[in-house]
């Protein structure tokens, strides 16, 4: 692929980015890029940097240094009404005066598209996201998911280049979440525009990303698609908010793999046996005692407590055991046994 | 809410405040009724309409309201766009002097009447304007702006800021954003405060006397027939006009507010 090719397949170009507050990096010089008809991520925990972020590419904020090129054009100064990007809000910011269908032809309205084509790329629009009967109600008389829905039409009927989420599933209970966010993915290749999603739910990550970036304290830890990112954990952070992790680190680390040097491993990786097991040498091995169970239906959590001091979390699938026979483990003596395949060496921040 | 019976003496008390209060109108009320022509003995003697043909036939009655009309009508103008104005100025972000900007804006009406009729008269003189109808004007604006301005305020900081970002995002430039998304948001607060300006204005008496010339506005013209003799009923029907053009304004301003509250 040559330089030309690459420079243009770019959407989102973050050089160096920050974003202060006073004295408070919300951003602290990060660097980023999203390519072209990417479902990309932005991951973390509340007060990480994401949604300023999405606000730096939206236009609603300036960056208090670096670039922020837009399909290879810088866009700092730019005003959000000369941006060739949408977005929908977290709290969906539909127009209340305004029916449904004038909130999803305002932006062609602005435009001043002639009032035949408008009518019939709004009804387009409402079909698409399967709300054609709602185009004269005002947004005060729609569920909190049809709400979404409109505020995503509204968003796409200019044809961004970009499309930004804010969390736009928050407000919404879990079984509308997990039947948006196939849609918004089916939406998203359909249409074929890049998405970028903020969010702290990284179940949601998971599911519905090309690629994640994890944002900490201003900072971006790591970016990679769903699978890395919870099979090659780049750090601590990551390891623990993508998922579930142990962390192993210290005196126990030496113990366990021989070496000092801090590494985390899955639940779901680690076996539990009686204490006599035998282990290999491709194996680490840790003796301890079962202090929690919780039974999961489908698994087992249980919580032990390594000899050493560490507390290790291992997942159990149920294959042959019932909640009785697993809630009798509590107080047991156990060997955990895993690969040391699945010791990820992790940075500790 | 409750709907148990309050006690008689709380009863008793509540409707003794009312009394209190509205008294006086009862009786304007009634004397615009009274037969008798200079004298207001109780009970009256008679009751007749005559005193509403009366106030027809006088052509300063008929100067004095429109001259009121045209003063509230203007002076309100005048508040609503420079109360918007300050109001979208000063709502959402801290600048230095803002709030000192909030408390001069305010001042005008907190202040008592009189000073700000001296301050204003003596400010026209020093400017050698001549007294007219756009003295008075200018004097009903400075109070008329804090409840335009106090009434787009509180509307405005319950307007959620990211139907703005919404506007601009979808390609609205700010005046787009403003006609769209921030007038329908703010029209019935901006008529409520131009409602109120209005009734403030009609019935203003203290600084219109500092910045009238030989204008009389309705307040004043009835202020001047209390001094007179004969066909004091006719000051009662006044009073009445009065009471009814301030009262509905401010019925509506009322319904207006209450309507988008919910």
């Amino acid at each position: 692929m040559n330089v030309k090719n690459t420079a243009t397949s770019i959407a989102v170009h973050l050089d160096n980015v920050s974003r202060h507050f006073g004295s408070v990096r919300a951003l602290d010089g990060i660097t980023l890029e999203i390519e072209d008809g990417e479902f990309f991520s932005m991951l973390g925990p509340s007060g990480s940097g994401k949604t300023t972020c999405l606000r730096l590419i939206a236009g609603f904020e300036q960056p208090s240094g670096g670039k922020i090129l837009l399909h290879g054009k810088n866009v700092v100064g730019v005003p959000p009404y000369d941006r060739d990007v949408n977005t929908v809000f977290q709290d969906y910011a539909l127009f209340p005066h305004m029916t449904v269908a004038e909130n999803v032809g305002y932006g062609l309205m602005i435009k001043k598209v002639p009032k035949p084509d408008r009518e019939r790329r709004v009804q387009d629009m409402l079909e698409m996201v399967r709300l054609p009967q709602m185009a004269g109600r005002k947004p005060s008389q729609l569920s909190g998911g049809q709400r979404q829905r409109v505020a995503l039409a509204r968003a796409l009927i200019n044809h961004p280049s970009v499309l930004l989420l804010d969390e736009p599933l928050g407000a919404l209970d879990l079984k509308l979440r997990q039947e948006m966010q196939i849609e918004l993915k089916a939406i998203q290749q359909r249409v074929g525009i890049t998405f970028i999603y903020v969010t702290h739910d990284q179940e949601e990550a998971l599911t519905m990303s090309d690629r994640i970036a994890v944002f900490n304290h201003g900072k971006v830890e790591q970016v990679g698609s769903p699978a890395e990112m919870y099979e090659r954990p780049a750090t601590s952070f990551v390891a623990g908010f993508v998922g579930t992790s142990n962390l192993l680190q210290g005196e126990v680390a030496r113990a366990v793999a021989g070496s000092s040097a801090a590494f985390a491993v899955r639940p779901e990786k680690i076996r539990m046996c009686p204490p006599e097991t035998p282990v290999s040498p491709a194996e680490c091995s840790l003796l301890g005692t079962v202090r929690d169970v919780v039974y999961l239906g489908m698994n087992t959590r249980y919580l032990i407590e390594a000899e050493g001091g560490a507390d290790i979390t291992v997942v159990q699938q149920n294959l042959e055991a019932t909640s009785m026979s697993v809630l009798t483990a509590k107080g047991e003596r156990v060997r955990l046994i895993w690969s040391r395949d699945f010791n990820r060496p992790v940075i500790v921040d | 809410m409750s709907t148990e019976r309050a006690p008689w003496s709380l009863r008793l008390a509540a409707i003794g405040g009312l009394l209190f209060l509205h008294f006086p109108i009862l009786v304007i009320l009634l004397y615009a009724f009274t037969t008798e022509e200079n004298a207001f003995t109780f009970p009256p003697p008679g009751l007749t309409t005559q005193w509403f043909g009366a106030i027809l036939e006088r052509p300063d009655f008929w100067r004095a309201l429109i001259l009121s009309l045209q003063v509230a009508a203007i002076a309100t103008l005048i508040a609503i766009v420079l109360g918007t104005l300050i109001a979208l100025a000063t709502y959402r972000r801290k600048f230095f002097g803002s709030d000192s900007l909030s408390l001069l804006i305010v001042l005008p009406i907190a202040l008592p009447g009189i000073v700000s009729g001296i301050a204003l008269r003596s400010s026209i003189s020093v400017l050698d304007i001549d007294f007219s109808v756009w003295t008075i004007i200018i004097g009903h604006a400075t109070f008329c702006i804090v409840t335009v301005y106090n009434n787009v305020v509180a509307r405005l900081r319950r307007t959620s800021n990211s139907l703005l970002e919404a506007s601009m995002d979808l390609g609205a430039t700010n005046w787009q954003t403003f006609r769209h998304v921030v007038l329908p948001n703010i029209a019935t607060a901006l008529l409520a405060g131009g409602m109120l300006a209005f009734a403030l204005s009609f019935d203003e008496i203290i600084v219109t006397t500092f910045t009238a010339g030989q204008d009389r506005t309705l307040p004043i013209w009835i202020f001047d027939q209390l001094t007179r003799p004969r066909d004091r009923p006719v000051t009662n029907v006044a009073a009445i006009i009065v009471i009814l053009t301030t009262l509905v304004p401010i019925y509506l301003a009322y319904r207006w507010t209450q309507e988008t509250r919910d």
